[in-house]
């Protein structure tokens, strides 16, 4: 009997959510040899902006303007919190090379600035965020000038379910006086009662669907100082149809980002995609990881894989597979567990203490800071308080100790970690020479 | 001074579940005027927190005979008389493998005692038949058990109450009572919107308010003896039979498993409780249904679960009982002659399956004092359908939306198939009655929020969809959609494990990941307001 054809690399990542696509483009940033296993689906989730860090203390919901000064906080007063466990110049190293992939594969996001920004959301409210794409950051401009009153219209499309610019223009109203709203058709889809957000961003990279609805708006434009539209302003050539957009109308033009799955989330899959290819790393798509073999201390891990023919060796491992809903974490009526391993959880006493009865309780959930703890290099421990394997590494929110929805700070914690992490795996790697 | 507001009419009903609603359209049908006074919304109280199983009478059959036939004979009228609101599913009655062989062996002469039909079926038949039986069942007994959707029921008595001159006072709460002599000579209530207290003087007052029954005899000065047992339930992801499946034994702990459209539901327990504040499913509460109907329905021990909920039975008759059980689950009617008042009648304890003959019990003694001859209708009166009520009927989204759905119309739940014509269709029944819809409103009028995203993106699309349509203005959406998820996560929280904990953290990641649901009002910080003190 012959066994399956193995691939070999420096470092296997499981997950392609942010953490693992960010994990990927650093390992070969870096030099390294990479496979990254596993599907983006849950990038599709994404907004689009790139929090770093909104709030701290949870407890106090405490929002932030300067997110790096929340930082030297956090560090001060959960100096277990991941985030409190990186220096602020990775974290904007990590930040920085992150953004330019995604500008160099196409999706371009506004400089990151000292100044956590403001962006509206298709509920009306407004949300703070470090990194924002070049097609929403007029909306925050709008945002910090409000006491200029400026004028504004927020243009909706019948049939787009998830989006109403009416209701964004009401529950803004009392302090946003000059917040209009108009709802058109959408040209070409005048028969389709239910309009599909991606559908829509595919329509307007034709030229001729671009400018019959660039020429449906402009009529209702008045005296408005800029456009806000739900997030359908292209895919692939989205840098083209906002253009197209701000040049057509003749002032600033922003998307306001939409429920998942939001065409901001395929636009960061498709750049991520992009930019991991373009270095070289290789993908097992479709795979997911099933077992875990390690040969001895100084060995190789060996990945099998369900879903693609073949295994994958590999002299380091990160797991990047989420909490939850990304599956790297599993309950059942007694415990949490790690899905691939079993991998210690930190993790409450018992299920009466995962949930708050108050779903937006301000001191949060606990089962959010339930994850596997790890060493200073970002090494998951087993019982004993010892690495579960020299070269295993975890990163983004499997991590115990954060609570990225209420500290508004998934991608950063996603992209810092990834950093942070495969410095360790570079370093460990040239320490122990490739074979 | 302004005096207070004031309303006049000849009976006041005090309680909106399935015994007020059903006493509003037995008055109604005898001509007489009267109106429901509901703090909070229609079933707001065990009636929308029960089990919908309409009782063969055979779980009673050996502790309360009575009971029993009673049971037996209200469930043929209402099958007979709102068709529309029950599916005869048939039930089967289970024992397992270690359950008291003389229970079973007595059931059937029990069952024939109350004229109850119980037929032996072969358990490899039963199994055959609903293969989520457990292979280690000893026997099966089916009975003429149905289920019942008491929303359907009691939106549609108040609505025909309605046509007949019957109004309805919502989100009003009776807040005292003003006594002349032997009589009340007035009701004062309060309803959440308005500020000024409304005085009503009625000819009869009937206390219909469930558990609350004791709070508000005592408002009245005229105290009644109630025991409060709370019951929780939980409902799974999928159905799991077809028939109600009892387990064969001496009422017990989740004894029962409902089929309820998509769903199916199981439980109860049975705790005794000293208040009605702060009732909700607990985590223990949840292990124990899961681990005991497991045995009889072996795959609720991997089966996803959606959501939780608790009720509490008002149980009538001696205190400090330790088991709610025990205490007779037959109704109560006081007539409060023996506390010197002549025009209150108490209606409570008994069940969503007896709620008929509850309500026509209560009639009959307020006819009597009205001098009012005509007979009860409702036992052979049918239920008129109302085209307008009929959507927290699982099947019923879906086929409109297969077979009806217009160009315009779009969906707004996608689990559920709630459409977009149908959130219409509520928020014009309400508006009809003055009344201004919430989300909360229409998610107890509709299955919105009722299927696997327990509300995460259907309150969004709805939201946008009542903005659109002008039902909403101003900055209430969000709060709207606050409100709704918060009501839906508490029935949630007991059941987070599994496929439900990974969606429940979806919701969190959208509402506020993104949306920052958590932060309204919340304040706002920077180094340079931290550094200076
Ligand atoms: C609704 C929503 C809104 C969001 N909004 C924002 C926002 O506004 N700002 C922001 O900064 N971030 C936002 N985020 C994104 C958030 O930052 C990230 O989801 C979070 O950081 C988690 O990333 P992760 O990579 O750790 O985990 P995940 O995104 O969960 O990725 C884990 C991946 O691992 C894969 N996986 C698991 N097990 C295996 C296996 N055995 N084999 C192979 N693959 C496996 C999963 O399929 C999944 O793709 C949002 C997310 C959601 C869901
Ligand atoms: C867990 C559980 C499972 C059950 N399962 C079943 C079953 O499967 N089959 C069955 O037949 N029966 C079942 N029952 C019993 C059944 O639900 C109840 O008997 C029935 O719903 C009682 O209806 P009601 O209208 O009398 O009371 P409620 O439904 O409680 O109505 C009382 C109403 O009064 C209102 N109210 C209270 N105080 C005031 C005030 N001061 N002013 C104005 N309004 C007020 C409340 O808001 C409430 O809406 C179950 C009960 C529980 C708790």
């Amino acid at each position: 009997m012959t066994r399956a054809k193995q691939d070999s690399c420096d470092v296997a990542i499981i997950g392609a959510g942010m953490a693992g696509m960010a994990a990927a483009l650093f390992a070969a940033e870096r030099g390294l040899s990479c496979i990254l296993v596993g599907n983006g689906g849950s990038l599709l989730f994404a907004s689009g902006l790139l929090d770093l860090l909104g709030v701290h203390p949870v407890a106090e919901r405490r929002r932030w303007r300067l997110p790096y000064d929340a930082l030297v906080a956090l560090a001060r007063e959960e100096p277990l919190h991941p985030l409190a466990r990186i220096n602020a110049v990775s974290i904007r190293s990590a930040f920085q090379s992150f953004v330019a992939a995604l500008g160099a594969a196409g999706l371009r996001y506004a400089p990151l600035g000292e100044r956590n920004r403001n962006v509206l959301t298709s509920i009306g409210t407004i949300k703070a965020t470090h990194g924002v794409p070049i097609s929403m950051i007029a909306g925050a401009d709008l945002l910090d000038a409000l006491d200029a009153r400026p004028s504004c219209l927020l243009v909706d499309f019948r049939g787009l379910r998830e989006f109403s610019a009416a209701q964004i223009a009401a529950t803004l109203g009392d302090r946003w006086p000059r917040l209009r709203h108009q709802r058109i058709e959408f040209p070409g889809y005048e028969a389709a009662a239910e309009l599909y957000a991606a559908h829509l961003a595919r329509a307007l990279e034709t030229g001729k669907t671009r400018e019959r609805t660039i020429a449906l708006v402009k009529p209702l434009l008045g005296d408005a100082r800029a456009v806000g539209l739900p997030a359908v302003l292209g895919l692939a050539r989205a840098g083209e149809v906002h253009a197209a957009f701000e040049a057509g109308l003749g002032v600033p033009v922003f998307e306001i980002p939409t429920m998942p799955t939001s065409v901001p989330g395929l636009r960061l899959l498709a750049a991520l995609e992009a930019a991991v290819s373009a270095r070289g790393v290789r993908r097992r798509h479709h795979a997911t990881v099933r077992a875990l073999a390690f040969d001895g201390e100084g060995g190789t891990a060996t990945l099998a894989l369900d879903g693609a023919a073949g295994g994958v060796r590999a002299r380091a491992v990160v797991l990047a597979t989420g909490r939850f809903t990304g599956r790297g974490l599993t309950a059942d009526r007694r415990q949490i567990r790690e899905s691939i391993l079993g991998i210690p959880v930190h993790q409450p006493g018992s299920r009466e203490f995962w949930h708050q009865r108050d779903f937006l309780d301000a001191s949060g959930h606990a089962i959010n800071r339930a994850g596997l703890l790890v060493d200073e290099a970002w090494r998951p421990l087993d019982a004993g308080g010892e690495p579960f394997w020299p070269r295993l590494y975890a990163v983004g929110s499997i991590l115990a100790h954060q609570d990225w929805m209420r500290e508004k700070c998934g991608s950063g914690l996603a992209i810092s970690t990834a950093w942070a992490a495969m410095q360790h795996v570079a370093r460990q790697l040239r320490g122990t020479a490739a074979g | 001074m302004n005096s207070p507001s004031f309303i006049q009419t000849e009976v006041l009903i005090i309680g909106g579940g399935v015994t007020g609603t059903a006493l509003a359209r037995d008055l109604a049908l005898r001509g007489v005027a009267c109106i429901v006074i509901e703090k909070d919304d229609i079933n707001a109280g065990a009636s929308g927190r029960n089990h919908g199983l309409l009782h063969s009478g055979a779980r009673y059959v050996a502790g309360d005979r009575a009971a029993a036939i009673e049971c037996r004979s209200e469930g043929e009228i209402l099958k007979r008389v709102a068709a529309q609101a029950i599916q005869d599913t048939g039930g089967y009655f289970v024992a397992v493998e270690g359950d008291d062989e003389r229970y079973i062996a007595d059931f059937p002469t029990y069952c024939e005692r109350a004229g109850i039909m119980a037929r032996a079926v072969d358990v490899a038949a039963a199994r055959a038949l609903e293969p989520a039986l457990s292979e280690r069942a000893i026997a099966v007994f089916e009975v003429p058990d149905a289920s019942i959707d008491p929303f359907r029921l009691s939106l549609e008595s108040m609505a025909q109450a309605r046509s007949l001159g019957a109004r309805l006072m919502r989100r009003t709460r009776v807040t005292g009572f003003e006594r002349e002599g032997r009589r009340i000579r007035a009701v004062r209530v309060r309803s959440r919107t308005d500020a000024e207290e409304v005085r009503i003087e009625a000819a009869q007052i009937v206390n219909a308010a469930g558990a609350w029954a004791r709070e508000v005899a005592l408002l009245a000065a005229a105290p009644i003896e109630m025991t409060y047992s709370k019951g929780t339930l939980l409902v799974t992801h999928t159905r799991l039979a077809s028939r109600v499946v009892n387990r064969l034994r001496s009422p017990a702990n989740a004894d029962i498993m409902m089929p309820g459209g998509t769903v199916s539901i199981v439980g109860t327990t049975s705790t005794q409780v000293d208040t009605l504040d702060n009732i909700h499913p607990t985590t223990s509460e949840a292990d124990l249904i899961v681990e005991e109907a497991a045995r009889m329905l072996p795959a609720l021990a991997t089966m996803r679960f959606i959501r939780a909920y608790s009720g509490v039975r008002p149980l009538v008759g001696s205190a400090g009982v330790a088991d709610g059980r025990a205490v007779s689950r037959g109704y109560a009617l006081f007539d409060h002659e023996d506390q010197g008042l002549d025009n209150l009648v108490t209606i409570t304890g008994g069940k969503l399956t007896t709620c008929r003959l509850m309500a026509e019990r209560a009639a009959d003694l307020v006819c009597r004092r009205l001098g009012v001859t005509r007979a009860c209708l409702t036992a052979t009166t049918p239920l008129p359908v109302d085209p307008d009520t009929g959507w927290t009927e699982p099947g019923r989204g879906p086929r409109e939306w297969m077979h009806f759905h217009g160009p315009e119309d779009t969906l707004l739940c996608e689990c559920e198939m709630v459409s977009g014509s149908a959130v219409d269709a509520i928020c014009a029944a309400l508006r009809a009655t003055g009344d201004t819809p919430t989300l909360t409103d229409i998610g107890l009028r509709s299955r919105v929020g009722k299927g696997a995203c327990q509300g995460a993106f259907c309150s969004v699309r709805t939201v946008a969809h009542l903005y659109q349509r002008g039902d909403f203005q101003a900055r209430c959406g969000v709060n709207e959609i606050i409100d709704f998820l918060g009501e839906r996560w508490r029935g949630q929280h007991a059941v987070l494990w599994g496929e439900q904990l990974a969606q429940a953290e979806l919701m969190e990641a959208l509402h506020c990941g993104l949306f920052e649901e958590d932060l309204l009002g919340a304040p706002n910080v920077d180094s340079a307001g931290e550094k200076s003190p």
